[in-house]
């Protein structure tokens, strides 16, 4: 047996261990057991990528998990590019953050339960990428999504948290949705649903097309978009992209591995994973590419105006995450994977300097109370700065080359999309430059806003939490320097290294548009700096009466489009109605019930009639005798 | 000799005012007799019909109603006298407990 | 004459299943009234000496055949040639073993929360055990539409008796509800008694081919048997009623094997029996079960009583059952059966957590819960695990049965695949909304204080969360049992002589 299957079982082992004996036995002690099984992971998944670029893949199975018919399905690993990347994403980020998590879980109660959650997470999330078959994907898909439920609840007591909980895994089970039905279109389209002969064989079927409830429909388009639907939910797409916001309400660390570096980005993973399916339905790459575009735009319009210092980042991740979704649909598949990986480092870097600023505020998270930690919290302060520029897109952090590779493929793609695409995404550009500085400027400069409890208790985090914060911060900076763009003197690495399983994309135009484009996303990133500064630094008078001046659009923004109240509105809200008026109210009490009561009630009904006979006066009894014995013998002798 | 039908519609005389009796009569004692008398009137009609047709089997049913009767009565006053106790009446009227 | 494996060994292992808690419950009789720990001591050695009986059932089951096995035939009334013939195949032998099972779990939760008439109780409950496994063996139709009714009054009683406040109206709705149903399939019995050549014999009626106006006939007077029994939509009111007012036992054996019955009869009887019927009613059965699915499911979201809403969740989970039995197709019928495991386990269990916090605040109003969680953890965590497998997720039991059912669903009807698949966001939603109310949130004052799960609870518990994680781990373990037989089915439903045409016959 391979070493790799101990990739995801070690963390489950800990998981088992961690919530057997964690609460009674192990309690403070929990973290070993975590932190050493996910290091042990990320050592094999390092083994594993020195396999791989050593040009070894490995497709088998470990066992049977289904057998039904003509349907079977195993539980196995398919090891190549883009599970080694995912791999080394995932239990790199996961180490770190378990590690940081010593520090800022410490002292709480449920210290073991917030570690066996975190393994059984890296669990379910190494099961997801390392699956070859579409139905175990569909296991780690579930099973990252319960982790969710479980850590963004992680505070029980507290109605908002497990409120947003709940309101993650149901929305999450509307992709779901989707994705289920995606499978069972896959097995009855190809009679297996591993993904080896799906990919090799789709495009016998580029032509083909289906009855799907009665409509005709391309068969690829269709598989792909129900897949799509899977991503939509699980990456806090529109329309379902309402969960993420709320999963703030998790711990720190749980937003930095769950709500940005890893599990957000599965959707993207699905997309890339499936890429010889979407690559055959154009329809559907546009679909991709727009509702990733229109999210990103839609999403950091929301981020402009928020005040919750983690709001604000989670707003920044559904918006990166469109991004993805963006270069995915435009074909440059390999690009959405590069930035995947890069975002990885600097949103988890971002999140987890956010929670050293809570650690310090004592909860705190509202930015407009907070002001010039930097003088406070150093550490936190240049991480958190680095993080933003990279997110900023500066040249030469990790942001720049993934994002830049992004546009100038969206640019010079062949997708019909990609030019307005390229707007948007330069766009986007511009306001997450605006609001990461804005963040940056309202948290860490000017003064301080808030209570003096507060700012006495003001201090750096632990070494425990630091430590990870700086290890990121290398990869935020670095990460981006294995694929230095041709133009920029490198040999765009990443790509080369994706092209076996993810294709290549080629941009078509010439060295001096691939200047230009360059040129604007740089110059829009220091353009919305420059901004936030103007508007925070030197003109803090400026945004109050800016959103006096158009206190509609604020508001609109502020209350995110009011897309909660909307799906409240017709959708929750009205299934509640109809459940208690309509089908408790009215078929089950006055329809079926009424049969049901009405027989035996009409059969006594009746009865009783019938009972007003039985007088119990013998002469009653007589009398119809009488009758009855001359009513025979009147027949008798008239006939 | 006195034909047939003058026994017939004696006996029929008899049960009809024995029927009559029984139907309207409040008294259970009077409404007891009221059903011998229509025994009677049963009676009165085997003897003529087997007197008519000199069979013997008539006179055998009517000894064996005169038993019959006589037991009954035996049974029916002492059942009636039992519910007198406990009704303190003898107005049928007021025995209705079978009524449903 | 139909095949099948005798029982050579010279132990009549099914005729001892059915034997053994019968004669704990004549040994009950025996025991003074004041010893009670006696009465209970006694139920719990012959539930768990009939379900280590049963074992060997498992183990011994040959896989490879859809004959039946194990089988023992005797004379018993010659003159209508009616027999006393016993048999399992790879459908009814899960779920004797699953009915041996409830069966200890339910003595241990009864153990302390029923005070008043522990005799009664425990017999009833032995008697209860005894005729659910003769339901399941029975070749003769005969002799299960005995056992069938049989069940009835122990049910009767453990409502009746045994029950909440409004217990009596729920017995007799529960009663006169099932015995409508059976009364009209012992006319369909009869029937094919006649028209088959006087005979009772399952495998023989089974063989012979019937008229389709007749078939279609049968078709709905077994219909109203079996599925008022599942509950199908729209015979399900008695459900609520039934789960609401039982003691906990009651509802676990309600749930965990009862409404399994219901189902099997359509396995066992409709589908084989009655195969150009079946296939000209799919589509009615497809539409039934989605209705049940969604309309369960909606219901669920706007109850405010704990037991109400597990018992409409039942009628979700059972219209799953039903889509996937009437999908026809391996996937379908394989997973319908697996979900009747399923459900029986999850929903079993569900019932035992609801019982265990019951006996403690005594109250069924969701309202009247709240942060659990914060003071029974263990509790909780179990509890997490049923609801988890309720909406199936993925590693625990739910998930391979509706996948299964749902797939083969989509197989047979894209639109009851679709619409069906939406009963699983609905059940997310009901079942979360359900945890996050009793579980987390601010501690309520009914619930502070309490303890956590005892031992013996824990024992009741435990054997359900290893069979959500076995069966959701590796399914294989009881799909593998069922192959051959389901195999055998869909060929027998699809060899009608082609007639089933609906449309012919309105003509």
């Amino acid at each position: 047996m391979n070493s790799h299957a101990l990739i995801p079982f070690l963390p489950l082992a800990a998981f088992m261990i961690n919530i057997v004996f964690g609460r009674k036995y192990l309690k403070e002690k929990a973290h070993w057991i975590s932190i050493l099984a996910v290091a042990g992971s990320w050592v094999l998944a390092v083994t594993a990528l020195i396999e791989v670029l050593s040009g070894r893949k490995f497709n088998y199975d470990l066992y049977t998990w289904i057998l039904s018919g003509g349907f079977k399905v195993s539980v196995g690993f398919l090891i190549d590019e883009l599970t080694v990347v995912m791999l080394i994403v995932v239990t790199t980020c996961s180490t770190l953050i378990h590690i940081y998590s010593v520090g800022y879980m410490h002292g709480d109660s449920g210290y073991y339960r917030f570690f066996s959650y975190l393994s059984l997470f890296t669990f379910s999330m190494l099961m997801l990428v390392m699956a070859n078959n579409f139905l175990q994907l569909y296991f780690g898909w579930e099973g990252v999504g319960l982790c969710s439920y479980f850590l963004i609840g992680y505070y029980f007591n507290k109605k908002s948290a497990s409120d947003a909980g709940k309101k993650a895994f149901i929305v999450n089970r509307f992709g779901d949705f989707g994705f289920g039905l995606g499978i069972f279109v896959i097995f009855l389209t190809f009679g297996t649903v591993y993904y080896e002969p799906v990919f090799s064989q789709a495009g016998n079927f580029a032509d083909a097309t289906v009855q799907f409830l009665g409509y005709d429909v391309h068969l690829m388009t269709l598989i792909a978009l129900l897949l799509f639907c899977g991503s939509i939910g699980k990456s806090a797409q529109m329309p379902l992209h309402v969960w993420l916001p709320d999963a703030m309400e998790g711990p720190t660390p749980v937003s930095a591995l769950i709500h940005a570096a890893t599990m957000v980005t599965a959707g993207v993973f699905l997309v890339a994973r499936c890429s010889p399916i979407f690559s055959l339905s154009e329809t559907a790459l546009m679909v991709v590419a727009l509702t990733g575009a229109v999210t990103s735009l839609f999403a950091a319009t929301i981020g402009l105006v928020q005040n919750d210092l983690k709001r604000i980042i989670a707003y920044s991740t559904v918006s990166q995450l469109g991004y993805m979704f963006l270069a995915c649909g435009v074909g440059a598949y390999s690009a959405g994977v590069f930035h995947l990986y890069t975002h990885a480092f600097f949103k988890a870097l971002l999140f987890l300097c956010a929670g050293s600023v809570m650690h310090a505020m004592g909860g705190e998270l509202n930015i407009q109370k907070m002001g010039n930690l930097k003088k406070y919290m150093p550490v936190t302060y240049f991480t958190m700065l680095i993080a933003s520029f990279s997110i900023a897109g500066f040249p030469g952090l990790a942001g720049f080359f993934s994002k830049d590779e992004i546009l100038w493929l969206a640019y010079s793609g062949p997708s019909p999309v990609g030019k307005l695409v390229w707007l948007m995404g330069t766009a986007v550009a511009f306001l997450t430059a605006f609001y990461s500085f804005r963040l940056i400027f309202l948290t860490f400069h000017g003064k301080f806003r808030g209570t003096h409890e507060q700012e006495h208790h003001l201090h750096e985090s632990p070494k425990s939490m630091t430590i990870p914060l700086m290890l990121l911060c290398v990869g935020a900076v670095a990460s981006g320097w294995v694929s230095i763009p041709h133009i920029l003197g490198g040999h765009a690495n990443f790509a080369e290294f994706m092209k076996p399983v993810l294709g290549h994309a080629e941009g078509h135009g010439t060295h001096a548009e691939e200047w230009m484009v360059m040129a604007i996303s740089v110059s829009v990133g220091f353009a919305g700096i420059g901004l936030a500064w103007f508007m925070y630094m030197t003109r803090p008078e400026l945004p109050a009466r800016i959103s006096q001046q158009f206190s509609a659009v604020h508001r609109v923004l502020f209350n995110k489009y009011y897309i909660d109240e909307l799906y409240s509105f017709i959708l929750i809200r009205p299934t509640i109605w109809v459940a208690k008026n309509i089908l408790i109210g009215i078929t089950d009490a006055r329809i079926i019930e009424a049969v049901v009561n009405g027989v035996p009630n009409s059969i006594a009904a009746f009865s009783a009639g019938l009972r007003r006979v039985q007088t119990g006066l013998m002469q009653h009894y007589a009398t119809i005798m009488a009758a009855g014995i001359l009513i025979i013998a009147a027949v008798m002798l008239l006939r | 000799m006195v034909p047939l039908n003058w026994y017939l519609l004696l006996s029929a005389a008899v049960f009809m005012i024995g029927m009559f009796g029984f139907l309207t009569r409040k008294n259970i004692i009077i409404m007891f007799m009221s059903a011998e008398l229509m025994l009677n009137a049963v009676n009165i009609s085997f003897i003529a019909f087997s007197h008519f047709l000199q069979d013997l089997r008539g006179h055998i049913f009517v000894f064996f109603i005169i038993t019959v009767a006589a037991a009954e009565a035996a049974i029916g006053l002492a059942i009636i006298l039992a519910l007198f106790r406990n009704k303190q009446t003898a107005h049928v009227d007021e025995m209705n407990e079978m009524k449903g | 004459m139909e095949q099948t494996i005798n029982n050579t060994s010279g132990f009549p292992i099914l005729s001892m299943l059915i034997v053994l808690p019968l004669a704990g419950a004549a040994l009950i009789l025996f025991i003074s009234r004041a010893n009670d720990r006696a009465v209970k001591m006694v139920g719990l050695l012959f539930s768990i000496a009939t379900f280590a009986l049963s074992l060997p059932l498992f183990a011994n089951f040959d896989k490879t055949t859809h004959l039946m096995q194990f089988v023992e035939q005797h004379e018993w009334i010659p003159y209508l040639n009616m027999n006393y013939h016993l048999g399992l195949d790879g459908i009814s032998v899960l779920f004797v073993l699953l009915s041996t099972l409830v069966t200890i779990l339910c003595v241990l939760i009864s153990w302390e929360s029923v005070r008043m008439k522990t005799k009664e109780f425990f017999i009833s409950l032995l008697v209860m055990e005894s005729a659910m496994i003769g339901v399941f063996c029975s070749l003769d139709f005969m002799l299960f539409y005995v056992f069938w009714e049989a069940m009835l009054i122990p049910m009767f009683l453990l409502i009746g008796v045994w029950g909440g406040p409004n217990r009596i109206y729920a017995a007799m709705k529960f009663f006169l509800y099932t015995l409508v149903g059976s009364v009209l399939m012992l006319v369909g019995i009869i029937v094919l008694y006649f028209y088959a050549g006087r005979t009772f014999n399952i495998l023989e009626l089974t063989n012979a081919a019937y008229p389709f106006k007749m078939q279609l006939m049968l078709f709905w007077a077994f219909f109203a048997a079996f599925a008022v029994k599942v509950p199908m939509f729209p015979v399900h009111t008695w459900l609520p009623d039934a789960h609401t007012e039982a003691p906990t036992a009651g509802s676990v054996i309600l749930a965990a094997v009862l409404i399994k019955m219901g189902a099997y009869g359509f396995l066992r009887f409709s589908m084989p029996l009655l195969p150009d019927a079946t296939r000209a009613m799919t589509p009615v059965m497809l539409t039934l079960s989605v209705i049940a699915i969604i309309y369960g499911g909606v219901i669920c979201l706007a109850q405010t009583d704990l037991k109400r809403l597990i018992a409409y969740s039942s009628v979700s989970h059972m219209g799953f059952v039903t889509l996937g039995i009437f999908a026809l197709n391996v996937q379908g019928i394989e997973g319908g059966i697996l979900q009747m495991l399923n459900h029986g386990i999850v929903t079993g269990a569900l019932f035992l957590s609801v019982g265990i916090i019951y006996d403690r605040t005594h109250t069924r109003d969701i309202a009247d819960y709240g942060g659990v969680a914060s003071v029974m953890p263990v509790y909780a965590s179990f509890f997490i695990v049923f609801t988890l497998a309720s909406i199936g997720l993925p590693a625990t039991n739910g998930f391979v049965g509706e996948f299964l059912i749902l797939l083969g669903a989509f197989k047979a009807s894209q639109w009851a695949g679709v619409l069906s698949a939406t009963g699983i966001i609905i059940g997310a939603g009901y079942m979360l909304w359900l945890y996050q109310r009793v579980f987390f949130m601010e501690t309520s004052s009914k619930v502070a204080g309490l303890s956590d799960l005892n031992g013996r609870e824990l024992v009741a518990l435990m054997p359900m969360v290893i069979l959500i994680f076995w069966i959701g781990i590796y399914p294989n373990a009881f799909l593998s049992f069922m192959h051959p037989t389901v195999q055998h089915l869909i060929e027998r439903v699809n060899s009608g002589a082609g007639q089933a045409d609906i449309l012919g016959l309105i003509k």
